[in-house]
């Protein structure tokens, strides 16, 4: 007996002690949680760095353990990141729900909206939006397109680019392997339901994807209509008419759904890349990040893809850092460290880093730093010994803010370079996915069971 | 002495509270409840009348069954023969049919789905077949195993004694070797039979992520409706607990 509570006696002492310990230096914990492999992880081969103008820029070591340092150098401050991961906004969610405490997560646009209603986030401080420090890399570096639809995106009167700092953006698509499938025919959603191409294309394997792409669908010939485009409100008129869960329509897209399933070769999340690498199918409907790497890697077995954002309309999406308040709790420090985070990870270097290793778009355009449009260039721009008549010039001035027009080649303009940098006007007719109540999502989620199971009768 | 024992079986006690007996409780608890925390039943019949759960349910079981029935046709055969057939290196056969199993099943299904659509063209257009094929692939082991434990515990004399009495070859296989086996049999069907109810794995791999009892427990949850996921369970439960009465029942019976 003696020697359990001589035991317990020694345990407790222990974690007092650790416990004095950690709160007793002036070692800052920064927790941060994010999507997989969602940063660069460091560790690059020699032949992976890139060389620009601007600099060689390489990955030693993961981008984590380069930001604890800088903040060391930069503020005097010791930082320890505790770096932790989610599959999803609403596994992250669940794990918030649950009791996880984190300072900064970085969730999709309607993740933040639902946070932001809870009054779960902290806003960013004037000092990250001071223009005039030069460490302020997000604000002077941040695209002028992405800031525009940060303060587009409201709830309760406030944008979320008062709470949020833009990390990645992108779409959702066709890719298509143009030897089998027909140009016109992925200018539309329906393609996916036509029984031309009956088991010889995918769909996600994600209610929210399928379901705005069902939308699309169903309301093609309103939404295409000459009145609609015209309309001064088109934008948001479109946002409605594709977010509408009503549960007639629901009912109407759960019929969209069976037969694209029926007609689909699978639901996948991850598969679909390589059943187009490997030609058992011709197409998929997939996000833009992952249309940039389907393309690459068939570029490398000698096969051309592209694509295409179908006319009616699609799913733009952002994601962001955000401060959490419970994790914070009113500590300075903590959201001197967290701003400085993003800061450094919106610098231009670790922006090429970030974009490279994760093959997203990232939301940072670089301001007057021409290191990213170097970067575009060294990705997408044409090669010497091009032909005249293949090349083509592309408009990305609305992401610079800046007339910036890239030479680029037809394969690229309709591949990878169209789906990590859309242009203007595509993007004009792509929406977000707004978050949807309790009651909408139990509705919408039985419609998507319904789809998937066996009917008896 | 007795208590030395009883002190022994202590951590499977504690174990077996633990993970066991106490989880199945959280279970019922929930099937049980409402997502308010009230005592309801509406779980229960909204699942026996609602056509596409209950298309689930008869579905998953027209897979194990079909499933359980091939493998057991291939396993029984090869057992015979691997512990009966006095073949010289029946071990390095029986390894060999069991190496499989030593690789991740994923990786299996996926070159399997390589194999079939090399055979086939398209996979997508025979999804159940293929289905059925990679489940029997897959479980075959768990099938032959134990039935070939069992047919090689069964000695030799027992097969001559029926023939001096004047049996022939087939009457003395369906009146001695066969029942003698019915233990592996059994426990063969128990490790097919129960598994692929749930193994959606290869269904979304397969069969366009058509639901199975699994996946449906699977859905449930992360829409975080730990209620129906929960009394999906509890009919699974319920669904095993009346094979193994059946099976308890049959040995019985024989015995």
């Amino acid at each position: 007996m003696k020697k359990i509570t001589f035991t317990c006696a020694a345990a407790l002492s222990m974690i007092i002690l650790s416990s004095c310990g950690a709160s007793g230096n002036d070692e800052i914990v920064l927790r941060i949680a994010n999507s997989e492999e969602y940063i660069d992880y460091g560790f690059w081969d020699d032949d992976e760095a890139i060389e620009l103008d601007g600099g060689t820029v390489m990955g030693e070591r993961p981008m984590i353990n380069d930001f604890e340092d800088w903040f060391y150098e930069q503020y005097g401050k010791k930082v320890r990141v505790e770096y932790s991961t989610y599959g999803s906004n609403e596994e992250m969610y669940n794990m918030i729900s649950m009791g996880d405490v984190f300072d900064m997560v970085c969730p999709s646009d309607y993740m933040i909206m639902k946070l932001m209603e809870e009054d779960a986030l902290v806003p960013l401080s004037d000092e990250f939006f001071d223009e005039d420090i030069e460490e302020n890399y997000y604000i002077n570096g941040v695209s002028p397109y992405i800031s525009k639809m940060f303060d587009f995106l409201r709830i309760n009167d406030e944008s979320i680019g008062k709470y949020s700092a833009g990390y990645m953006w992108g779409n959702m698509g066709i890719v298509y392997n143009p030897e089998g499938v027909d140009e016109e025919d992925t200018a539309h959603w329906e393609m996916l339901n036509d029984p031309k191409y009956f088991k010889r294309v995918t769909m996600k394997d994600g209610v929210r994807d399928s379901y705005i792409v069902a939308a699309n669908i169903l309301n093609r010939e309103l939404i295409e209509s000459g009145e609609f485009l015209n309309r001064e409100d088109y934008y948001g008129a479109l946002t409605d008419v594709l977010n509408d869960t009503s549960q007639e329509t629901v009912d109407k897209i759960e019929s969209v759904l069976t037969d694209m399933r029926n007609n689909c070769y699978s639901l996948e999340n991850d598969s679909g890349k390589a059943d187009i690498i490997t030609g058992k199918v011709l197409a998929n409907m997939q996000w833009s990040g992952d249309a940039v790497y389907t393309i690459l890697e068939c570029e490398e077995e000698g096969v051309t893809l592209c694509y295409r954002v179908p006319e009616e309309g699609s799913n733009l999406w952002f994601d962001g850092w955000v401060m959490m308040k419970d994790g914070l709790s009113g500590d300075p420090d903590k959201q001197l460290a967290a701003e400085a985070f993003i800061n450094f990870l919106s610098r231009p270097d670790n922006v090429v880093r970030n974009m490279c290793w994760i093959g997203y778009t990232s939301a940072i355009s670089g301001g007057d730093d021409p290191l990213i449009g170097e970067y575009l260039e060294y990705c997408y721009g044409a090669e010497d010994e091009c032909e005249e008549d293949e090349l083509t010039d592309y408009d990305i001035s609305y992401f610079f803010g800046e007339e910036y027009i890239l030479e680029t080649t037809e394969d690229m303009a309709k591949g990878v370079l169209f789906a990590a940098y859309p242009d203007e006007e595509t993007l004009g007719r792509c929406v977000i996915m707004r978050d949807f109540t309790r009651e909408e999502n139990d509705r919408i989620m039985r419609m998507w069971t319904n789809i998937r199971c066996f009917s008896l009768w | 002495m007795n208590n030395h024992k009883s002190f022994i079986a202590l951590p499977y006690g504690l174990f077996l509270t633990l993970f066991v007996i106490l989880p199945f409780f959280v279970i019922l608890y929930y099937a049980l409840t409402d997502s308010t925390g009230a005592f309801t039943l509406v779980n229960f019949t909204h699942f026996f009348t609602n056509p596409k759960t209950m298309g689930t349910l008869v579905y998953s079981l027209l897979i194990s069954v079909l499933t359980t029935v091939i493998c057991l046709i291939l396993a029984y055969p090869t057992a015979y023969i691997l512990a009966k057939g006095g073949l010289k290196r029946s071990t390095v056969y029986l390894i060999l049919l069991v190496v499989p199993m030593w690789i991740n099943f994923t990786l299996r299904i996926t070159a399997l789905k390589e194999i079939l659509t090399l055979l086939q063209g398209n996979i997508a257009y025979y999804p159940f077949f293929n289905t059925i094929v990679c489940m029997v692939y897959d479980y075959l082991p768990f099938m032959l195993l134990p039935i070939y434990n069992c047919l090689s515990e069964i000695g030799d004399e027992y097969g001559e004694a029926a023939m001096d009495l004047g049996a022939d070859r087939v009457s003395t296989f369906f009146r001695v070797i066969l029942p003698f086996s019915l233990p592996g049999i059994i426990s063969g069907i128990m490790m097919v039979f129960l598994p692929t109810m749930t193994d959606y794995v290869i269904l979304d791999m397969i069969y366009n992520s058509t639901y199975i009892m699994g996946s449906l427990i699977g859905s449930y949850f992360s829409s975080y409706d730990w209620n129906n996921g929960s009394m999906i369970s509890v009919v699974l439960l319920s669904l095993i607990m009346m094979v193994n009465l059946a099976a308890d029942w049959v040995i019985k019976k024989r015995g």
